[in-house]
């Protein structure tokens, strides 16, 4: 367990027990929807939500850390009990990450902290207890073992984060600190988001409908319709292509294009004599193998491979469409 | 395969199996694995849970397998379906194979087979029985192809232990039985990690993905005491030995891949993929629930046996892992191309009838040109 003095909890407010901690400080929620001397910390809560709909991160206001209610703290436990009362999943979620993103600047802080040994030392056990990554200092640069590094890694898809391009010696990756807290920030902020999900929701409390309320207009604007076109990306053209011609599709070709269609809601029935072509054609097989993708034989319905796994089979051949796309599913897909 | 020909090879291979149980154990854990077999003109048998080498021996007794396997995954429940087993932890492995280094068939050890005649020849653009151009390759015995994948083995082997930093003890080489090599590695924290880390690690040692930025190469200001130096540790030391071969060459190259631009040098890495990136099966590698063939059993492609490797220089497939017997047997074999076997130099055949030590026999048979008579 990390001990946790004033300062830690305002940088790092997710760490602590929302409802222990306001009943230590002598605090019932009630309190917070009537008395007028604390609708101040309501007000930046929901300020603190609505920031962080936005994209923007908390700033921190150095003065109230050594006031006798300590804002920030109150501000987040707050905010957490509005978004819990709203229920809206998207500000949950965007609130979450914008959080992660405001630790990740402290975390980043302390893991270089000279001076105060104790701070580098306690954001070094925040990685260890809540990520279960040991990172060492070595001079200005950290390392972590390249598995644990991998195991974060791939959340990311830019090429950088790729091992090919980091330094990599002895089974350890070397990172600076940005990049080693940066490493971590999918996983602050399902750390955060599981925190505030698994937390119970209170009854509705007085003086608080007004607030949520605002965030329920406010999450209207984040629903999302996209409209979607059906041209095919290119390599599921390439995939028929080859396949048309009675060329040899590879295994990872056949599995691409299969998985693609079916998600896209063609039966197996459909899929089948597109196959016809291909040199080893068998029919029995051909719809052996499409029932097990589909689900229908087995326990599992596969996924249409991602855009990664697509380019390191040789398979992918972009248009500049594919720029922002992480799958082929998504190719075509517009937000209206 | 005809009916007399799997009758032959199974009472072969059993009888292999009956000799040298030695050479057959289970793996460490083994109430975890999954194990499976495969039967000649048979599918395969999977999901099959085996507690002691007794167990083991008795299933290859039972069941005369042309192929048995046993999976680097260790699970909860290895014999129930997969979504259902509970995966634990796997063994990382690579393979690295022939026929994924070679630029083009071996002109001399190269076979070609007709699927439209089923005519076998040497090796040619089409068929000379029907002149058709479907064509399946039949590789035999070739020093050269073994040599080149041992050179590869030795390569990743390196990035195994300066990059990686896995224990060298802890790393196993076994001889596939065919064309190429199984790299084991045991007893490292790789063994948590899942199919998509695998994947990432199969990138890293193939040489994929790299930008020009790791290597120095900004899309501004670059100069060239950020390009990749001789001791530099990973990836940049070896393409700075790749790049200028030798130390004093640095300057006038380095010199030239700046004015060549950020783009072309972008193009060239991925050049460089085939050149000084690892030649692993990635599939391989990130198949977290692939079965593998056990060590000591028998390849089914060539009747060579799966065989744990103590010095891979020293090591020749053609005769440490040839263990069938020299019993002379009457075969007729179709075989344009000499081949060697236990340091004996065989054929060429066209269409002929002959009698030959058994491993020569079960060798041609397995690679589907001879049969028995």
């Amino acid at each position: 367990m990390i001990n946790l003095g004033n300062d830690e909890i305002v940088k790092y407010p997710f760490l602590t027990e929302a409802g222990k901690y306001l009943n230590d400080k002598g605090f019932s929620l009630d309190q917070f929807g009537t008395d007028p001397d604390l609708k101040k910390i309501v007000d930046t809560a929901f300020e603190r939500i609505i920031t962080s709909s936005e994209g923007r991160i908390f700033k921190s206001d150095p003065l109230s850390i050594n006031s006798a209610l300590p804002l920030e703290i109150f501000s987040f436990l707050i905010a957490v009990i509005l978004l819990k009362l709203s229920g809206i999943n998207t500000l949950i979620r965007r609130f979450s990450l914008a959080e992660a993103r405001r630790a990740e600047k402290f975390l980043e802080k302390d893991l270089m902290n000279h001076q105060d040994t104790t701070k580098a030392k306690l954001s070094l056990q925040i990685f260890q207890e809540l990520f279960s990554v040991t990172v060492e200092k070595i001079d200005e640069e950290f390392t972590i073992l390249v598995s644990d590094y991998l195991k974060h890694s791939i959340n990311f898809h830019e090429r950088e984060w790729k091992l090919i391009n980091r330094k990599v010696t002895n089974g350890k990756v070397h990172l600076t600190p940005h990049e080693t807290v940066r490493l971590v920030r999918k996983e602050l902020d399902r750390h955060i988001y599981t925190k505030i999900n698994s937390s119970s929701t209170p009854e509705m409390i007085i003086g608080f409908e007004t607030y949520v309320d605002k965030l329920k207009q406010l999450a209207k604007k984040f629903e999302v319709k996209t409209v979607e076109s059906k041209e095919f990306p290119p390599c599921i053209k390439h995939a028929i292509e080859v396949l048309e011609k009675g060329e040899n599709l590879s295994h990872s070709g056949r599995f691409l294009l299969a998985t693609f269609l079916l998600n896209k809601g063609q039966t197996v029935e459909q899929i089948a004599p597109l196959f016809k072509n291909a040199p080893d054609y068998n029919p029995k097989v051909t719809i052996y193998q499409l029932n097990q993708l589909s689900g229908v034989s087995g326990t599992t319905e596969y996924k249409s491979p991602s855009c990664e796994k697509v380019k390191s089979q040789n398979l992918c051949f972009p248009v500049p469409a594919c720029d922002t796309i992480i799958n082929p599913l998504q190719f075509g897909r517009k937000r209206v | 395969m005809n009916a007399k020909d799997t009758v032959f090879l199974e009472d072969t291979f059993k009888k292999f199996y009956f000799e040298h149980f030695d050479l057959l154990h289970v793996p460490d854990d083994p109430h975890q694995r999954e194990f499976g077999y495969q039967k000649f003109n048979g599918g395969m048998n999977r999901h099959i849970s085996l507690k002691s080498d007794k167990e083991l021996h008795l299933l290859l007794m039972q069941n005369k397998p042309s192929d048995v396997y046993c999976s680097n995954a260790r699970y909860m429940f290895p014999n129930l379906p997969m979504s259902e087993k509970d995966w634990q932890n796997a063994e990382l492995i690579f393979d690295i194979d022939a026929k994924d280094l070679r630029k083009e068939h071996p002109k001399n050890n190269t076979l070609i087979k007709c699927s439209d005649c089923n005519e076998i020849s040497a090796l040619g653009e089409l068929c000379s029985n029907c002149q058709s151009t479907k064509l399946s390759f039949i590789t035999l015995t070739c020093d050269d192809c073994i040599k080149l994948t041992k050179d590869e083995v030795l390569k990743l082997n390196k990035i195994l232990i300066d990059d990686l930093g896995i224990n060298e003890e802890n790393i196993k080489i076994f001889f596939s039985g065919n064309e190429g090599f199984h790299i084991y590695v045991h007893k490292s924290e790789y063994e948590s990690v899942g199919s998509r880390e695998r994947a990432e690690l199969s990138d890293y040692i193939m040489f994929r993905g790299g930008i020009p930025e790791t290597f120095g190469f900004k899309k501004f200001n670059t100069n060239k005491s950020s390009l990749p130096n001789f001791d530099d540790v990973g990836w940049n030391g070896r393409l700075a030995k790749h790049l200028y071969g030798i130390k004093s060459n640095r300057p006038k190259i380095s010199q030239e891949i700046l004015s060549g631009g950020y783009t072309l040098f972008q193009k060239r890495l991925e050049d460089f993929r085939d050149s000084i990136g690892i030649k692993i099966d990635p599939n391989v590698t990130q198949d977290i629930h692939r079965i593998f063939r056990l060590p000591g059993s028998i390849n089914s492609k060539s009747g060579l046996t799966k065989i744990f490797i103590e010095d891979l220089k020293k090591f020749d497939p053609y005769i440490d892992a040839c263990f069938i017997d020299d019993e002379e047997i009457e075969v007729a074999v179709n075989c344009p191309i000499e081949f060697s076997l236990k340091k004996k130099k065989f054929g060429p055949f066209n269409n002929e009838q002959v009698s030959v030590p058994k491993f020569v026999a079960v060798y041609m048979m397995c690679k589907g040109i001879a049969s028995s008579v």
